[in-house]
């Protein structure tokens, strides 16, 4: 009985760490851009498959690919950011929206003809093999590294984005990027940077789920939905706000699990409409 | 005496009429059928997205949720034909009031979000629930007789039903379009607080719009579930809420015929691509990435801007 509440509980962490990680860095990208990222998901999923590409055919190990693959991952969103998303400046957020939805399906309908639906394993690295019995459950020693590494990097963008230098661009930008240019920073680039970084997070968020979850072409789209959820309970106005919302939804779902398992993937949805009876703006939010 | 006082428009509207009356001729009726729905369903988004500026990422949950309440009905309670289209639209209808009265308290990219959300409970109630068929879905339902009377497994006759369902939908749209309901719509998509501040109850014009719109969504989808004579998980798939936008994006959102131009043209492509599998997916991003950047007015937003600049 504790031991699968316990279970349970444990899932919901480390999906809530995931829900963390990807509502972070989509709030990120859209507190500078104006643009909701759709292909949050796709570049998740981009980068589980591309540390098991990296395994499979250029014998990249775990760790090498988790700084490898978030930094090949967001130079590709760098890309994608000057060459297709940087003309819908300016226009409504509906067109970006849209555009990046594109951009999803179009990756996930080629990872879907070069794999296939079926799902790859990846296996868990060496050193964090085993686990440890905690006398009422068994705690796999990777899920913990799953969720102390999340929850890190979760304070370190609130670290990097409310206390340093580079951060209080990124705030200037996100309320008045005209004035900003006007004293001299160069806001386009940081833009592409921002996009950048947010697009490598996913990645990240991919390469800890591969040894997690089967990587399938399709494993961003379902996340990417719930997190979207996230993102509305929790409003984009603030960082910490995300990172509580996600780990929080995630606990909401695990317990879920245990009492009404087939309630567990709309949960999340439900909680989002009674939210929005009694608090329109999200829990952290300001505007509307 | 009626032909001399048509304008130039309603000459187009007559050979359009013209032309879908002798359609099943030419092309495959079943084709033609879908072709009709989902023109009938992008035209009923597009009164939501193109004239009241809210875009909403779960339509398929009204078509779907019509379509399966339509064949439940026929298959388990043994109703008519048209009581049953009534049922589904309905079941539409109040779904759009619930998801409507809460997807509106946000606006913009939240309320896409929102609505995206409310329509994934619905794809994993319809996975779930004991009658709708989980993976399988609803299939080999047939389409019984109009009034009693007609038959309509002939797919002719089904054809000329469909038909007169979509015109008459079309004909709603229209009307509502070029009401002074319409213009208070486009009034808020274009300046929402100053229709607040002129004392518009703007939330009460969003949530009719809204409901309009779900249940127009549904008489297409419980009209489509009747063509192919099943309902499956595809319908209530958020693949189906974005092909929906992309009919609506590449015909033109905002444009009376827009819709069915693009539906016309998304049916085509899925037709002609179903061998392919998975690269229609990417063709359909692909196709949204162009529209988004090379013409957000959509075919028949560019043509008639075309046209303009050139008379």
């Amino acid at each position: 009985m504790i031991q699968a509440l316990s279970g349970q509980l444990l899932v919901g962490l480390i999906n809530g760490s995931f829900y963390a990680l990807l509502s972070l860095g989509l709030a990120i990208i859209f507190g500078l851009l104006d643009v909701v990222n759709f292909a949050h998901g796709a570049q998740y999923m981009l980068g589980a498959f591309v540390a098991w590409m990296a395994m499979q055919y250029l014998g990249i190990n775990y760790w090498s690919a988790l700084i490898l693959v978030p930094l090949a991952v967001g130079v590709l969103g760098i890309v994608f950011e000057q060459l297709v998303l940087r003309r819908l400046y300016g226009l409504d957020p509906l067109y970006g929206l849209l555009l990046t939805f594109g951009l999803a399906l179009v990756l996930e309908g080629i990872f879907q003809n070069a794999f296939g639906i079926s799902g790859k394993s990846y296996p868990v690295p060496d050193l964090l093999q085993g686990g440890t019995n905690l006398g009422f459950m068994f705690l796999p020693r990777y899920r913990m590294w799953v969720v102390v590494v999340s929850i890190a990097v979760c304070f370190g963008c609130w670290f990097m984005i409310e206390r340093t230098r580079l951060g209080a661009y990124l705030r200037a930008g996100t309320e008045n990027p005209v004035l900003l240019q006007a004293f001299g920073v160069n806001v386009p680039l940081i833009r592409a940077l921002t996009y950048g970084f947010g697009v490598a997070l996913a990645a990240f968020a991919g390469v800890m789920a591969a040894p997690i979850y089967q990587v399938t072409p399709l494993m961003g789209s379902g996340v990417i939905m719930v997190v979207f959820a996230v993102v509305v309970i929790g409003g984009m106005g603030s960082i910490a706000g995300s990172i509580i919302t996600g780990l929080g939804l995630g606990l909401i779902e695990g317990l879920t699990k245990f009492f009404y398992a087939p309630a567990s993937d709309v949960v999340v949805f439900v909680v989002m409409a009674l939210v929005l009876l009694a608090r329109p703006a999200g829990l952290f939010g300001r505007q509307l | 005496m009626i032909a001399a006082g048509f304008n130039r428009a309603q000459w187009g509207y007559a050979v359009l009429v013209v032309v879908g009356l002798a359609a099943p001729f030419y092309v495959y009726p079943v084709f033609a059928m879908n072709v009709l729905c989902l023109a009938l369903f992008a035209s009923a988004f597009n009164l939501l997205l193109g004239y009241s500026g809210l875009l909403s990422f779960g339509h398929a949950a009204f078509l779907g949720a019509g379509g399966y309440v339509t064949l439940e009905v026929i298959r388990a309670w043994r109703l008519p034909i048209e009581l049953a289209i009534i049922v589904g639209t309905v079941v539409a209808v109040l779904l759009g009031i619930i998801f409507g009265a809460l997807a509106i308290r946000r606006s913009g990219i939240y309320f896409a979000m929102i609505t995206l959300g409310f329509a994934q409970v619905v794809y994993f109630l319809v996975l779930q629930m004991p009658w709708t068929g989980g993976e399988d879905g609803l299939q080999g339902v047939s389409r019984g007789k109009l009034l009693g009377i007609v038959n309509l497994q002939g797919n002719l006759a089904m054809y000329y039903f469909v038909y007169a369902v979509f015109l008459a939908g079309f004909w709603i749209i229209h009307r509502t379009i070029h009401s002074p309901f319409g213009h208070v719509l486009r009034a808020i998509r274009e300046n929402e607080p100053r229709a607040i501040s002129l004392g518009y109850d703007v939330d009460r014009y969003k949530l009719l719009a809204f409901v309009i719109s779900a249940g127009l969504s549904g008489l297409a989808g419980s009209m489509k579930a009747l063509v192919v004579q099943s309902a499956n998980l595809s319908d209530v798939h958020w693949h189906r809420s974005g092909a929906v936008v992309l009919m609506t994006l590449l015909g033109g959102m905002g444009t009376t015929l827009g819709p069915s131009v693009g539906a016309l043209i998304v049916a085509a492509l899925e037709n002609y691509l179903a061998s392919y599998g998975s690269w229609i997916a990417v063709i359909t991003g692909g196709v949204f990435i162009a529209c988004v950047l090379a013409f957000r007015r959509g075919i028949v937003g560019e043509i008639r801007a075309l046209v303009k600049r050139s008379f």
